[in-house]
């Protein structure tokens, strides 16, 4: 089965089965030591990563720029495409054609959703989806499910709850799909206005979880075991009034903490933007700084695997 | 209640079972414009046995291409396809929803990277027939407003 990750690209969490995804998280628990930098590595030696960022983005970017130099690879691209000859009017299909003739793997993050598939349908070497639009973040998923996995040890019947921006908010969609495929419960609580799409609800209860609905999370955190907060995005509310409707709708702080298991992790994808209390970072419960760092062992165990180097 | 005559044609096409409301639709996909040379017959609002009430096109000396065919599958899954050749029926069958849509319809999330000047085309997978909803391949929005999109 793990022969088949090389070549293989990496667009939707959709297309990886629950056994690849288990082989993922096994292989990036391998990578932590080399990952912390207690390990060096060779293993991608020669191999050149074209990073392609038409979106701001500094965790992504930097985990991809640190995993495959820790591999010993190198990367080459662009953080913004001002001043690149997609500024000037070119194709994503040219853009990548051309960084296809230069690398051997290519991390895409766009602001148009599907993006990473038109470009895995116009390069020959593995496409890695870095995040599309408002669609698939998979490696945030698989980092989030490393991360969950790590903390929980076995994702079978667990309590996740899922707040914040749950309509526009892309690792959630992601993320709850696979997490139902790992047998969680999911609690959604949002806003009306932000509530997770009925596509979205249909497809986690067409694998056999079935997710509950809130509008309060004071009502369900006392039973979590994970709380899965998202920003509240800005630039995702095409009217601006309704964000502010919203923002700073469900804070984390200290007083909400007070009836939590005392085991329940805190996870966020950051950036934040006051959904959490700084004074939060340092209860036991906060994990999301060592969630961002698992983004580093898990873009490794992905591009070792894609590029053939790991098996 | 009157029988409804159909005056026969010598060649060309007739589109029957087409349903109710769709025949304006049909005549765009077929591409029928102001400036037609050939007869082109339109009866909306039919009796129908098999679905109380039916729309029927007649175009004379035309035959549809397979895109033409997928598109009228797709607003009107029912339609059958008479091919009248010399007056008689040379060939005739039910439109087929293909399972995958190529080229003929646009995603209706206008945030999809196929909405760009991009040098590819559209691609949706047929998810479900009874209504008809397509998953497109690029951005994996489910479409069920299917006429508005056809191109």
């Amino acid at each position: 089965m793990s022969a088949g990750f090389k070549g293989m690209d990496v667009v939707s969490i959709r297309d990886f089965s629950r056994e690849q995804i288990e082989h993922v998280l096994k292989v990036a628990d391998k990578m932590v030591p080399i990952a912390k930098g207690e390990e060096r590595s060779v293993l991608l030696e020669g191999y050149v990563l074209g990073s392609l960022f038409f979106e701001p983005s500094t965790r992504t970017r930097l985990s991809f720029d640190v995993a495959m130099t820790r591999l010993g690879g190198r990367v080459l691209g662009f953080d913004q495409p001002t001043g690149a000859s997609v500024a000037k009017g070119e194709t994503l299909a040219d853009t990548v054609r051309m960084v296809d003739a230069y690398c051997d793997v290519i991390a895409l993050r766009h602001p148009q959703d599907g993006a990473a598939r038109l470009a895995a349908h116009f390069a020959d070497k593995p496409i890695i989806n870095a995040g599309d639009g408002a669609g698939q973040h998979p490696t945030q998923t698989m980092l989030d499910l490393f991360t969950i996995r790590k903390e929980k040890k076995d994702m079978e019947g667990i309590n996740v709850v899922l707040v914040g921006d749950l309509k526009y908010g892309r690792t959630v969609h992601s993320l709850s799909e696979a997490l139902a495929m790992f047998g969680a419960q999911l609690t959604f609580v949002a806003p009306p206005s932000l509530q997770i799409p009925k596509e979205q609800l249909k497809q986690v209860d067409s694998m056999g979880q079935k997710p509950k609905m809130n509008s309060s999370l004071q009502d369900v955190v006392a039973d979590a075991d994970v709380l899965y907060v998202t920003r509240i995005q800005k630039e995702r509310f095409p009217d601006p009034s309704e964000y502010q409707k919203v923002a700073g709708t469900y804070r984390i702080d200290l007083d909400l903490l007070k009836n939590v298991k005392r085991d329940m992790i805190i996870m966020h994808p950051l950036p934040r933007v006051g959904e959490i209390a700084p004074e939060v970072d340092r209860t036991p419960h906060a994990k999301y700084f060592e969630q961002a760092f698992n983004g580093v062992p898990v873009r490794m165990a992905i591009l070792g695997l894609v590029l053939g180097g790991l098996k | 209640m009157k029988e409804f005559k159909v005056t026969p044609i010598r060649n060309g096409t007739v589109i029957d079972h087409i349903s109710v409301g769709m025949a304006l639709k049909v005549l765009r996909i077929v591409g029928v414009k102001d400036d037609v040379t050939s007869t082109v017959s339109v009866l909306m609002h039919v009796p129908s046995k098999k679905a109380v009430w039916k729309d029927i096109v007649k175009i004379e000396d035309r035959e549809l291409d397979p895109k033409e065919l997928d598109k009228i599958a797709l607003i009107s899954p029912n339609a059958t396809i008479n091919i009248i050749r010399d007056y008689n029926v040379a060939e005739k069958f039910v439109v087929e929803v293909p399972k995958v849509i190529k080229g003929i319809m646009k995603c209706p999330n206008p945030g999809c990277i196929t909405n760009k000047d991009e040098p590819v085309e559209t691609e949706f997978v047929v998810e479900s027939k009874k209504p008809i909803t397509l998953r497109c391949v690029y951005c994996d929005r489910m479409a069920t407003e299917i006429a508005e999109n056809l191109r």
